[in-house]
């Protein structure tokens, strides 16, 4: 999936759902930017910590999965736009029946994949509906 | 800024082309667009290639450098070679490089290749390649496939335009005719809306058949300032704009997922230097990565309204012979999607459409055509108008 070095530098941000915010305008980041999109070098970015809550803006059930995911189809995968502004790339955990656009959902810790058997666990975050 | 014309064109069979190489593959198409312009080795200045993932596909780098040594144009011309690459729109790149070392004057004789060889590693190991195209860190470690991404952009198309799984699978209907039309193709099997729509689910809602394949093959265009294009061609096309767009790498990020809006930019950025609109265009080659990328593609190239993109392929306005045909080639879906040689494989087939030269698949008195070649998800467009008519 990742080489561990490169999955661990951004723990905090796959576990914790922390991202960043610009200071001088005001935007949301997530996955985080350390440079402002819109101020770019007078921007001042700082670290946040998203509530963790949004809504689904589209998705799909997966069931030809990418390397390391072969094991958890079929999966949902969303956009989801979390309630300060950004939008991210998840999987969600639900029947996909009951999944649909628009929906509420808040994310959760949990195990993303495996390099096979005795390999590295890789965790990080999942949605979830809001309300289970 | 000089006129550029293109004076010579070559595509390879695209196919699994198991018996041959990489360099095989260049070296055929090379050759041929050189052979079909009348041109010699000593006359190039330069050569551009684009190549997604030699790295990845046949553990090679420094293509640029290979494929001038195996074209013979390095061990007594020393031909500088460049590779471009942008995922998916590599090839496109390559010809925008191309035409602007012929436009700027640095350069006269210019060879604008593609190639991507996919059947070398098994296709996991290519889709994952593939997948590199998106955000690795934040699309790919989530679960993210290529066809997931799509989906989901076909996902909310359909919510919000009332867009059907059946106007999905039209789109594959007509690039297999199409492509049953064009002896290059890799598919020339004709298909039926059913065969799409029962084929198996990769990433909801797009099945196996709404996916271009993996496929291996290579094209070759020659270019030359439009002055003495004369020189070596009765029958030079000449490009009219050259256009490029960036937008975010991560589908999550873009302002709206059912439009690419590097497409848009770049659309309006060539349509604005070539002093042309949507409807003076006669044909155009869209990224038709998936079924919903052509849909979206007409819609922001200006062919369709927002949102009817999936009525009017429906409807038969995108066939030949109808309003604008898209994707005579048969597009990446049935003509085959080597990734690097894509964007190059479009503009020789727009030539040899204005050339008058395409055979069964010939649309009729074609002026203007255009285009398109998306890399990724739509983190890059480019655009370009060709026309008969200097």
């Amino acid at each position: 999936m990742a080489s561990v070095p490169r999955f661990w530098r951004g723990i905090g941000s796959r576990y914790n759902l922390e991202g960043t915010r610009c200071n001088e305008c005001g935007e949301y980041f997530y996955p985080p930017r350390n440079f402002c999109v819109n101020c770019r070098r007078v921007g001042h970015i700082e670290p946040y910590k998203f509530k963790g809550t949004g809504e689904i803006i589209s998705y799909t059930v997966i069931h030809t999965a990418a390397e390391g995911f072969e094991d958890q189809t079929p999966y949902i995968l969303a956009i989801i736009q979390l309630d300060e502004g950004p939008r991210l790339t998840s999987q969600v955990i639900g029947n996909p029946e009951n999944i649909h656009i628009r929906m509420r959902v808040r994310s959760v810790f949990r195990k993303l994949g495996e390099d096979g058997e005795g390999g590295m666990i890789y965790y990080g975050t999942k949605f979830v509906p809001e309300h289970e | 800024m000089r006129d550029v014309a293109i004076i010579g064109v070559k595509n390879t069979k695209f196919g699994e082309l198991w018996e041959r190489s990489l360099r095989d593959i260049v070296v055929e198409a090379g050759a041929g667009a050189l052979e079909d312009a009348g041109v010699g080795g000593k006359e190039i200045d330069s050569l551009y290639v684009g190549n997604m993932s030699g790295g990845r596909f046949i553990d090679q780098e420094h293509i640029g450098a290979l494929i001038a040594d195996y074209s013979g144009l390095s061990k007594n011309l020393h031909v500088p070679a460049t590779r471009v690459e942008a995922a998916c729109a590599s090839g496109g790149l390559a010809l925008r490089q191309a035409i602007m070392a012929v436009a700027s004057g640095y350069n006269d004789i210019v060879i604008a290749a593609g190639a991507e060889k996919m059947t070398d590693v098994g296709s996991e190991e290519a889709s994952s390649a593939l997948s590199a195209a998106a955000d690795r860190e934040w699309e790919g470690m989530t679960g993210a496939t290529f066809p997931g991404l799509y989906a989901m952009i076909a996902r909310l198309h359909m919510h919000r335009y009332g867009t059907t799984s059946e106007q999905l699978a039209e789109v594959a209907v007509k690039n297999h005719k199409n492509g049953s039309l064009n002896p290059i193709a890799q598919y020339k099997n004709r298909i039926t809306v059913k065969d799409v729509l029962n084929s198996i689910m990769v990433a909801d809602p797009l099945h196996i058949f709404d996916c271009s394949p993996i496929t291996d093959g290579a094209s070759a265009v020659v270019l030359a300032p439009a002055d003495i294009a004369h020189k070596y061609t009765d029958t030079p096309i000449y490009i009219r704009a050259t256009a490029q767009a960036s937008d975010t790498i991560a589908l999550h990020d873009r302002r709206d997922i059912t439009t690419l809006d590097a497409t848009v930019v770049a659309a309006k950025r060539a349509y604005s230097m070539a002093k042309l609109r949507p409807e003076d265009i006669d044909l155009v080659e869209v990224h038709d990565c998936f079924t919903i990328a052509e849909i979206c593609a007409i819609e922001d190239l200006g062919f369709a309204e927002k949102g009817k993109g999936g009525i009017v392929t429906a409807n038969g306005e995108t066939a030949i012979g109808s309003r604008i045909p898209v994707n005579t080639s048969g597009g990446l879906k049935a003509c085959g999607h080597p990734v690097g040689a894509t964007g190059i494989k479009q503009a020789v087939e727009i030539v040899t459409q204005l050339r008058g030269e395409a055979g069964q698949r010939q649309v009729e008195g074609a002026e203007y055509g255009m285009t398109h070649n998306v890399g990724g998800s739509g983190a890059t467009a480019v655009v370009h108008i060709f026309s008969r008519e200097r």
